[in-house]
């Protein structure tokens, strides 16, 4: 079905104003953007202090726990992406605000990763550079966990809507969420790996970026779906 | 040709009394092939040269491994009739097939377990195929999470269907990620005796056994269903003429 380009203007101009407001809101309760980074610098110092403090284990394992440190601190935020205008019924007014859903909760999920996965893809290459991962390398970690987390962000608003009306979220959201995101870590850290090593790590950036396009075609029809379940 | 007997398969008192005399049919007939597989597998067919008669185990876990994505594909079919033209009888068969899809991955990742020992000296490396077959276990074990958090049936079933439908779009993405994942970090030595290589003496027992397990879930489906039909219909009147 084809879209004249003034029927695709509105949901484009809604899904701007929500980016604003919610990175507005954000804004004004800056704590809320720091939960997330602290708890991926913690998750790193743990997995530190579990090894050998030595630079050549640090070195081999780094990929690994900065990928499953910034996997669980977007997942920890991601519990939050649509609780609180569910709760206050801003979700059930996008519903029936007569803006298509789908588009909405887009823009919802692309402020979440604004918030969220940004922040996490800027702070990684400094946790990178205290496991001993040379600085020349700071580029594609920071690239490839963006994107990694722009995937997870999507993938997981499928998860966050569906747990809205669910009992338990938190840990049922991570069992849900976590082995549809095995794709985002192999790929992910596979490119890391390919950046600390120096080499070229195009291709398993390209995997990941195809899941971007999925989930980011894909997702928000299936969150919208899930959104409006929740609100039944 | 009329499409009465189609859209008869959305009622459930229909369903429910269809699924009835249909499973002494498909359990007799699993039985029957189940025991000639295993039979055949067991006692007829020769020792492999390489792997002895450790590589018997094949005529349970391959059935089972198969069965554990072919339900989950049935799962997410089901799920989505349900979810797109709203049938309550799509929605009690994709309740129905959950936990006998992750029964059939835990037994296959068990027997899975259970030849590694002796031909690889451990009960668990990290292959592509195990790999994945563990994370689909953990995708049955959310579904099931998911609807057990619900109090109401029906958004429980529209929830996980949503849930299963996305399942179906991303189980081959993780499939085919495990398995470049290994592809790319480490040569992959421990596919002994691919399937391409197998004798015929071993091959037809394994079809058999295929088959009678494939049975064996349509059997333990319509068992299962009915009793889902029971649970979600206890209140109609149709129930209580049924088990009169």
């Amino acid at each position: 079905m084809l879209q004249s380009p003034a029927a695709l203007t509105a949901p484009l101009m809604a899904v701007r104003l929500l980016i604003t407001r919610d990175l507005m809101l954000a804004f004004r309760r800056p704590e809320q953007l720091l939960h997330p980074l602290a708890f991926f610098v913690l998750v790193t110092t743990l997995f530190v202090v579990s090894e050998s403090p030595e630079r050549a284990t640090l070195r081999l394992i780094a990929p690994g726990v900065l990928w499953v440190a910034a996997l669980l601190a977007a997942l920890l935020a991601l519990d939050f992406l649509f609780r609180d205008d569910a709760q206050d019924g801003t979700l059930e007014q996008y519903a029936l605000s007569g803006q298509s859903l789908t588009w909405l909760l887009l823009g919802k999920t692309a402020a979440h990763w604004l918030l969220t996965g940004v922040p996490l893809a800027l702070m990684a290459p400094l946790m990178g550079y205290a496991l001993g991962v040379p600085a020349s390398a700071s580029v594609g970690i920071m690239l490839t966990v963006a994107l990694g987390c722009l995937a997870l962000s999507f993938i997981g608003s499928i998860g966050a809507a569906l747990t809205l009306g669910a009992r338990r979220g938190g840990v049922l959201l991570s069992i849900l969420i976590l082995p549809l995101a095995a794709p985002i870590l192999i790929f992910g850290s596979q490119a890391t790996e390919l950046a600390i090593r120096g080499e070229r790590y195009l291709a398993p950036m390209e995997l990941l970026g195809a899941i971007v396009v999925l989930s980011f075609t894909l997702a928000p029809l299936a969150a919208a779906a899930a959104v409006r379940i929740s609100l039944e | 040709m009329t499409w009465t007997w189609f859209h008869r398969l959305g009622s459930p008192p229909y369903v429910y009394r269809l699924a009835g005399r249909l499973t002494p049919w498909f359990a007799w007939s699993a039985g029957v092939l189940i025991v000639a597989g295993l039979f055949g597998g067991l006692v007829l067919a020769p020792p492999d040269y390489q792997q002895g008669d450790g590589f018997r185990i094949i005529y349970v876990h391959a059935p089972t491994a198969w069965l554990s994505l072919m339900v989950y594909t049935w799962m997410g079919v089901a799920a989505a009739v349900g979810l797109i033209w709203r049938i309550k009888v799509a929605h009690a068969v994709a309740a129905a097939c959950a936990p006998v899809g992750a029964s059939f991955t835990a037994v296959a990742l068990a027997t899975g377990s259970l030849f590694g020992k002796p031909m690889w000296g451990t009960w668990w490396v990290w292959t592509p195929r195990l790999t994945s077959e563990l994370l689909l276990l953990f995708l049955y074990m959310g579904y099931m999470a998911l609807r057990a958090s619900f109090d109401d049936t029906q958004r429980a079933d529209r929830a996980s269907a949503v849930l299963a439908v996305v399942g179906i779009v991303n189980v081959p993405i993780v499939h085919y990620s495990v398995v470049w994942w290994n592809d790319l970090h480490q040569a992959s030595s421990l596919t002994l005796g691919g399937k391409d290589t197998i004798a015929t003496s071993m091959l037809v027992p394994l079809l058999v056994s295929l088959l009678g397990f494939t049975l064996y879930f349509g059997a333990i489906l319509l068992v299962r269903l009915r009793g889902e039909i029971l649970r979600r219909e206890r209140a109609t009147g149709w129930i209580r003429e049924a088990l009169a």
